[in-house]
């Protein structure tokens, strides 16, 4: 059996931690948009318009983490008969929409000067797309039902369908041909991206996934002061 | 200088756009999840000070509770 700590014990951490997370979170961005923006070099074929790759594949690479991370929470909460990995997937769940609509706009604004169109209903594009409404589907699915049993079930059920995409989004550019690049960067073997270029790329990955972190402690403060009102009724 | 950085080849338009656009997202995100746990947090106060001493007693028994009174703004 899981033992993770009770909200009652945790609330303490969660409630100081937001203020130097988002200290941390100002420093690294500002580092990291004087890289991207003004130090990295620009690309021998795309020129300065490789820059948007430093907002468009953290969001991704984030919302895909985001969204397995909320499957794998909402798993074991099923399993394991645990609200709190609900709670938990919940509050993350708002940031990593946002996420995948940055990465679907900044993908298009990309596409514009790249392929000279804003949209193609490509593999890569179009599971990222779907990956959006499944982020919907799991966040109405949240507001609309009252019933905790009912919720619990429906959002379970909606991220296993949903994680179904996850593999689908990966290996779309290997698996169709499409407009979309293959990866450059690979952890099992060499990636084709020059390090004047991952290191921008990995400091704009570390704000935004300190960003998440954020929102994240907000969203769980809120919905542990949401029980805790609930709770007071019943005194 | 500034203009090559403003221009960028004229790949400014597209470059300034997507960064304005991730950052008026985080903003607007930011917000909203302040604006929620603020509204639950004022919820909360508002009924802990409709409770009786008897209540009020039963519910400084949990530590969470002691924990949301004394938070102020989360940042």
């Amino acid at each position: 059996m899981i033992k993770i700590p009770e909200p009652n014990k945790i609330f303490a951490i969660t409630s100081r931690a937001p203020k130097y997370v988002f200290f941390l979170f100002v420093v690294v961005l500002s580092v990291g948009l004087i890289e991207a923006l003004l130090l990295s070099p620009e690309d021998y074929k795309q020129s300065h318009s490789v820059r948007i790759m430093y907002v468009h594949v953290p969001a991704a690479w984030i919302s895909l983490g985001i969204f397995s991370g909320i499957t794998l929470l909402s798993l074991s909460g099923y399993i394991f008969k645990n609200k709190n990995f609900f709670l938990i997937a919940k509050s993350l769940a708002p940031s990593g929409l946002v996420f995948n609509i940055i990465a679907l706009v900044t993908g298009s604004i990309w596409g514009k000067p790249t392929w000279g169109t804003w949209w193609a209903w490509d593999a890569r594009i179009t599971s990222m797309l779907i990956l959006s409404l499944f982020y919907l589907m799991y966040l109405i699915a949240w507001r609309i039902y009252n019933d905790d049993e009912k919720v619990i079930r429906a959002t379970t059920l909606i991220t296993i369908f949903g994680i179904i995409n996850v593999p689908v989004i990966k290996y779309s550019v290997n698996w169709w041909n499409t407009l979309h690049q293959p990866a450059s960067i690979n952890l099992l073997s060499e990636s084709s991206i020059h390090s004047s270029m991952l290191v921008p790329l990995t400091i704009m990955t570390a704000a935004f996934a300190l960003f998440s972190l954020l929102i994240f402690l907000m969203k769980y403060n809120t919905e542990l002061i949401r029980l805790k009102t609930k709770g007071l009724d019943r005194l | 200088m500034i203009n090559e950085i403003i221009n960028m080849n004229g790949y400014g338009v597209y470059v300034w756009s997507a960064f304005s656009f991730t950052l008026v997202c985080f903003t607007s995100l930011y917000l909203v999840i302040k604006a929620q746990y603020i509204k639950e947090r004022n919820k909360f106060i508002l009924k802990f000070g409709s409770l009786d001493s008897k209540q009020v007693e039963a519910a400084k028994t949990q530590k969470i509770n002691i924990e949301i009174l004394s938070s102020g703004q989360i940042i």
